[in-house]
């Protein structure tokens, strides 16, 4: 069944258990999304009746097993590769560390080689995860410069590229500005030299076609709850051949690659949103791509000193992120929560310690313009409404903000 | 539309039953902390604003479904309350780093961010109660309970402010505030209360100085008696506060006290327990609370420190925003750079910092 996604037909919206009890409009999909309903549907039995350990030999294991092995070749279908090429993690960073752990632990047993190529731009997932490896486990680390759109260009991977590189890690979709790399061409650079490519798709997913066919990537992660699952599951695409040893040892469960009872009715919420995510994708994209650009349009015009951060054409179809001359990110964002509006920041501290992202940083910004950001992110139930109501308050509290407080660089 | 309350938090908790009693009352309360400057590297110990207290103020407002910020004022706390803290101790005095705060930062920066949000009053967790007057003036009174009483502090706020203003656990006693944290189910409840100056982190004042002004502080300078006589070298002003006994370095049969700093000849005065103590001083930058000096002298209960008791003294008004106090009793106590701060009965009347 497909539902009818025009911004005007509210049934999308209606599908959504999310509930508007608060008064605040949610701009912040990309942080998460609500659940979707049919996920939630489908999960519901996997919490109950079908409650049985998918290694158990009976029939109540057998019954969940199977849910698994459906969900899983569900996920497949969607990825474009074989079922026993997927492993359900706890969520998409759990993913990234798997990859590359696994890979790195695997590859230096196996060859010797110890270096790990990844980008300025990395959600932490990846970044942190490859600061300590290199820290702590004596693995090399070069980081890979990133364009004033924060894009890898897929010659500053060849350039780094020796016959000691184990794994490159680079992002299809930056979290914070929405730029997507050139994944297929990076690929190509990386498998000439014989290297392993990860790429976090966890952004991604929502939006862009996740057939690792295509992308020719040998691991991909993926998390649920960007992309209308449930939170507290993932995925890790692990092409067949790919050296990995488990991040998480115990149990047999998920090839021997992560131990511990797979998560049953996430699993099958993460397999249904997938599908659904999927099977909707280009009337999700074309929901939200023109009002995205509308707001993109009146901020930037209405707003005096702003920019968009990120690509301004190659970026998530539902992300808006902007720089803002002389603002305190977060103030910025507590002023648009007072007004009703959910937003996120590259520089939010829930502790008010401001500091401008690696990523806005790794763009090059000067001070006075990283700590003043802002993400705006889009989803299925967003409306034009909203945006122009968005688009209507935003100059004021830009305007609030600067004369609140006068951000030096 | 309910009227818009932003709570200033710290974690403590006063500022969380004043959120719960406010909440409770019917208000729409939003809790705002400000994310003070703590020195490089020991940002976990500043006592008001270290990442825990953070967490509980959160833990409160969540306890409480109150939206919750933390306001970044980093730079402005470094900027006026620590430096004006340094600059006080290199013109030879004992500088009250609250007063500044609450003057420019708490119930300027925040208070504006308060605003900008919103709000029509910002409340704080402070002692203190507030009466409309009989000309619409808003009145501050002392605590009803005295030993907690905070109005000392809060001498330095204008009507405009105290229109803003509200101080809902200034009605109670501690014990009872504590009581009442405990049947709101606060996370605070039994968290001690703080004493020090947050961004000394619980160390002595003497060890900040000496890191964070290296050289200023420490010029070395004779220590004399009143007759003139020299006993001794000082280790720099700064180190000593009027009415110190302990510490100053000087062996002698009867106990000596800081008397005097003379910072333009950098020479310390002490002198035995009879020479301590002064019937008179003179305050400056003084805020009426009615926003206008009175046409002429009064009796008052004047409070020279926070922590001092009142005492009987007559409150002369001088030229340019200055009084002269003088006192029915000599004061052991009167510390330049200190408030002298005015009282009739439990009504704060006014006060300025002793010269």
């Amino acid at each position: 069944m497909r539902l009818p996604l025009s911004p005007e037909g509210d049934s999308p919206r209606r599908n959504f258990l999310m509930v508007k009890a608060m008064d605040t409009i949610y701009l912040d999909y990309a942080a998460t999304t609500p659940l979707e309903p049919r996920a939630l549907e489908a999960m519901l039995p996997y919490f109950s009746e079908r409650f049985g350990n998918p290694s158990s030999i009976h029939r109540y294991g057998q019954q969940a097993e199977a849910a698994v092995d459906t969900a899983r070749e569900t996920v497949a279908g969607v990825l474009n590769c074989r079922s026993e090429e997927i492993v359900f993690t706890s969520c998409g960073s759990e993913s990234d560390n798997l990859a590359m752990r696994g890979v790195l632990a695997a590859l230096r047993e196996k060859k010797g080689d110890r270096w790990l190529l990844t980008s300025r731009a990395e959600h932490h997932a990846v970044s942190k995860t490859a600061e300590q490896l290199s820290d702590q486990y004596g693995f090399q680390l070069e980081w890979l410069e990133v364009d004033e759109f924060g894009r890898v260009r897929p010659e500053t991977v060849a350039r780094a590229l020796s016959d000691q590189t184990a794994l490159v890690s680079v992002m299809y979709a930056n979290n914070e500005i929405g730029t997507i790399n050139p994944i297929r061409e990076i690929a190509d650079v990386c498998h000439r030299a014989g290297v392993y490519l990860h790429t976090d798709a966890v952004q991604a997913a929502a939006y862009l076609p996740v057939d690792v066919a295509a992308l020719d990537v040998d691991l991909m992660s993926i998390g649920a709850h960007k992309f209308y699952g449930p939170k507290g599951v993932g995925a890790l695409y692990v092409r067949k051949g790919t050296p990995l040893a488990p991040a998480l040892t115990g149990g047999g469960q998920e090839f021997g690659l992560r131990a511990g009872t797979q998560n049953v009715p996430y699993i099958v919420g993460l397999a249904e949103a997938l599908r659904l995510t999927a099977q909707e994708r280009e009337e999700r994209s074309e929901h939200v791509r023109p009002l995205r650009d509308r707001l993109v349009g009146r901020v930037l015009e209405e707003v005096p000193e702003s920019r968009l951060t990120g690509h301004p054409e190659t970026r998530l179809p539902n992300h808006a992120s902007f720089v803002f001359r002389g603002v305190d990110g977060n103030l910025l964002l507590t002023l648009l929560d007072g007004a009703g509006f959910a937003c996120s920041s590259g520089s939010a501290c829930k502790t008010g310690n401001p500091e401008p992202s690696e990523v806005m940083t790794a763009l090059g910004l000067a001070r006075e313009w990283a700590l003043g950001s802002l993400r705006v992110t889009l989803g299925v139930q967003s409306t034009p409404d909203e945006v122009e109501a968005f688009s209507k308050v935003l100059p004021g509290l830009v305007k609030k903000a600067r004369s609140l407080r006068a951000v030096q660089a | 539309m309910k009227t818009k309350v932003v709570v200033a938090m710290s974690g403590g908790v006063d500022s969380s039953v004043a959120a719960a009693l406010l909440k409770q009352q019917g208000y729409e309360v939003t809790g705002m902390m400000l994310r003070l400057w703590s020195e490089p590297g020991k940002e976990d110990s500043n006592r008001c604003c270290t990442p825990d207290a953070m967490a509980l103020a959160r833990r409160v407002a969540a306890r409480l479904e109150i939206p919750f910020y933390a306001v970044d004022a980093k730079e402005i706390f470094r900027s006026t309350v620590v430096q004006a803290f340094l600059d006080g101790y290199d013109r030879g005095l004992t500088p009250n780093p609250c007063l500044i705060c609450n003057r420019q930062v708490r119930w300027e920066f925040l208070l504006d961010h308060a605003l900008a949000l919103g709000a029509d009053y910002m409340a704080t967790g402070h002692y203190v109660r507030l009466v409309a007057g009989e000309d619409g003036q808003r009145q501050v009174l002392r605590a009803r309970d005295r030993s907690k009483d905070q109005s000392y502090i809060l001498h330095v706020l204008s009507q405009e402010k105290l229109a803003r203003a509200l101080f809902p656990v200034g009605e109670y006693p501690k014990t009872e505030v504590r009581a009442l944290a405990r049947q709101f189910d606060l996370p605070t409840a039994e968290r001690a209360d703080s004493q020090d100056l947050c961004f000394l982190g619980g160390e002595d004042y003497r060890a900040f100085l000496r890191r964070n002004a290296p050289g200023r502080f420490t010029r070395t300078g004779p220590i004399v008696n009143r007759a003139g006589q020299v006993l001794g070298r000082h280790q720099g002003l700064a180190f000593y506060t009027i009415g110190q006994r302990k510490g100053v370095g000087l062996a002698s049969p009867i106990p000596l006290y800081v008397l005097e700093k003379d910072v333009a000849t950098n020479t310390l005065v002490v002198g035995d327990e009879h020479e301590l103590g002064r019937s008179e001083l003179v305050a400056e930058r003084v805020n009426w609370m009615n926003g206008a000096p009175p046409a002429g002298p009064f009796w008052a209960e004047v409070k020279t420190r926070y922590t001092a008791r009142e005492a009987a003294a007559v409150v002369e008004p001088l030229d340019g925003g200055s009084v002269r106090v003088c006192f029915d009793q000599p004061q052991r106590d009167i510390t330049p750079g200190q408030a002298a701060v005015f009282y009739a009965g439990d009504r704060l009347l006014g006060g300025g910092l002793i010269t």
